[in-house]
């Protein structure tokens, strides 16, 4: 008797014995709700997101408004050879590569040495002054930090003033390419240390006191203890930045280079990005430029894949 | 009890009090001098080089120049509408976004979640979203402002990982009490979860109040120009044509002190938001800092 109703409920369970349509229906009645309330982010993904990387079959055609995405005559990959013939691929290739490598070298690390050093202050008052103190930048907009860094590096600015008393002729140092680099790297650790720390900072708070205890009676200095608790602690918040970071690298903050550059320093300033810009949306080669932006965005996907890939393999955390 | 440190502690630990005590100065004195430039006498400006530690004549006649000018003023009014209207959208897209990916049951979400997290990753760029932006016929309208930019992927993500937190029997209570998804969302979702809803208010909005690059491509009237567009033809392209245009006081418009009071006036609405918000940052910065 009780096996028998064991049985009955066997044949009963939802999921043994339905179809994949049979399932969908269900899921469907249960969740439909769910499903219409994503409609509009739907519509918004589809349009404004993929609506580009399908807009991308531009690169590969000679597209003209007038004739449409799909009316538009099929070259192949033509762009794509001209753009590696032509001389600005070895300049933008290499500026961008140089720009983002110093970035990695130099910013990246900032915000992990001030949010130690932060985590290390006594003083809860001075801690929360530092804090509020270097985010501020971060609030502050590209176009002000820009000028504010024209300002003082012009011919009679600050910090010209400054160098001058070291030998060096007042010069206006935004138009000297040699001073672009430094000047791209120092403002933008100026601007973003402080932001970017915090999300070490929280992983730092999340480490276990009695880790360092237990160091310390182990007789490790404080040095010893940084490099044996701390950083081990922080490492898989540093590996996801760094996975994140170099995701971001193929796409330079070009919105800061077309603001900082200009004739003079094109020869080390200009970038893919600033590059598809220019022949894109001034000059109007749409599918030039489609091509130039598209090769920016595989290489850049290929780069976050392979770091994962690695950092997986070396660290077992990743992004995905 | 007293903590006792050792020589290495107290010799680090002076040098870190050193370093951040730097870094502070090199962030506040140039911030604070260009506010006492802007108090500043626009003459002794004119003659000053170098960092201003105090203002030189103090005078808010800067000021009233920068109030002068009509294009100031319309590109004010123009981000404000851009940062309130666009921010409302981000939030209830992303608010929406986050609960519905949030989700265990349904079947679809995991197609959902790779569509949109592969965004983060692989984008179709610049021109494209141009010409799509352009077919919209969006081009010459403030929409172009808001729209393309209406969900962001990222802090979608960061919402999404908060929403996933919250324990799961608090919405199905709620659902088996009869409330549907809209009264889960505001009463329950919402409020649990309103660190991180504070940081991606913040981070929507200050990107709203700075941008100016999808204003350079996508618009095509002077009386449309968001504040920072202004900006950057003031104080970066030195365009004295929109520094002083349909006023009489052009040279005086044009003066490097009412530059810095146009500074001033265009970042401390947004710090003045920061102190409100700034309890919430490392919760829900944190947040995030777990993988999607």
């Amino acid at each position: 008797m009780k096996k028998k109703q064991r049985k009955t409920e066997l044949q009963i369970d939802p999921a043994m014995d339905l179809t994949l349509k049979e399932k969908m229906t269900k899921d469907w009645r249960r969740y439909r709700s769910l499903y219409f309330l994503f409609i509009p982010v739907l519509v918004y993904y589809i349009i404004f997101q993929y609506g580009p990387m399908f807009g991308l079959i531009i690169a590969f055609e000679n597209f003209k408004p007038r004739l449409g995405f799909f009316g538009s005559k099929f070259v192949g990959f033509t762009h794509f050879k001209n753009f590696f013939k032509d001389y600005y691929f070895k300049r933008t290739l290499t500026n961008t590569i140089r720009i983002s490598v110093f970035n990695l070298l130099f910013s990246f690390p900032c915000p992990i040495i001030l949010a130690i050093f932060i985590s290390e202050l006594r003083s809860k008052r001075y801690s929360k002054a530092v804090q509020t103190i270097t985010y501020i930048p971060h609030f502050v907009s590209i176009v002000v930090v820009t000028s504010i860094m024209m300002d003082l590096t012009s011919r009679t600015g600050a910090i010209t003033n400054f160098l001058s008393h070291f030998g060096f002729k007042p010069t206006t140092m935004l138009n000297e390419p040699r001073f672009f680099l430094p000047l791209y790297i120092i403002s933008g650790i100026w601007q973003n240390i402080g932001w970017n720390s915090i999300v070490y900072l929280a992983a730092l708070l999340a480490i276990d006191q009695q880790l360092y205890e237990a160091a310390k009676i182990d007789g490790a200095g404080k040095l010893r203890q940084l490099w044996s608790v701390t950083l081990p602690c922080l490492l898989p918040t540093i590996v996801v930045m760094l996975i994140l970071q170099v995701g971001k690298m193929f796409n330079v903050g070009y919105e800061k280079i077309i603001l900082m550059y200009n004739p003079l320093t094109y020869e080390v300033a200009d970038v893919i990005n600033t590059y598809v810009y220019r022949e894109g949306l001034l000059n109007m080669n749409y599918s030039y430029a489609a091509a130039v932006g598209m090769f920016n965005s595989v290489v850049s996907f290929l780069l976050v894949w392979t770091t994962n890939k690695i950092s997986n393999k070396l660290t077992g955390s990743g992004l995905w | 009890m007293k903590v006792k440190y050792t020589v290495g502690e107290q010799v680090f630990h002076a040098f870190v009090v050193v370093v951040t005590l730097l870094l502070s100065l090199a962030v506040i004195i140039p911030l604070l001098s260009i506010v006492f430039a802007s108090f500043s006498d626009p003459v002794e400006v004119m003659k000053h080089t170098g960092l201003y530690w105090h203002p030189i004549k103090s005078t808010i006649f800067n000021y009233q120049m920068v109030f002068k000018n009509p294009n100031i003023l319309t590109g004010y009014l123009n981000t404000i509408f851009v940062v309130l209207v666009g921010t409302s959208l981000n939030l209830a897209l992303t608010i929406i976004a986050a609960y519905v990916l949030s989700r265990k049951g349904p079947r679809l979400i995991k197609i959902f979640t790779v569509l949109v997290v592969f965004t983060m990753y692989f984008q179709g760029g610049t021109i494209p979203s141009y010409l799509i932006v352009n077919k919209l016929g969006l081009v010459g309208h403030r929409a172009a402002l808001i729209l393309p930019g209406a969900v962001n992927t990222f802090n979608l993500v960061v919402l999404r990982t908060a929403m996933a937190g919250v324990p799961e029997s608090l919405p199905e209570s709620a659902m088996i009490d009869g409330a549907g998804h809209g009264r889960i969302l505001t009463a329950i979702m919402v409020p649990v979860t309103k660190a991180s809803i504070a940081v991606i208010t913040l981070y929507y909005a200050v990107s709203h109040w700075n941008s100016w690059f999808p204003a350079m491509i996508y618009l095509k009237k002077k009386e449309m120009y968001p504040l920072q567009y202004i900006l950057r033809m003031i104080l970066i392209q030195d365009d004295t044509q929109v520094m002083t245009s349909g006023t009489r006081d052009a040279l005086a418009l044009s003066s490097d002190a009412v530059k810095y009071a146009t500074i001033v006036v265009a970042t401390v609405p947004i710090l003045a938001v920061y102190p409100f918000l700034q309890k919430y940052f490392v919760k829900g910065v944190m947040v995030g800092a777990v993988k999607g």
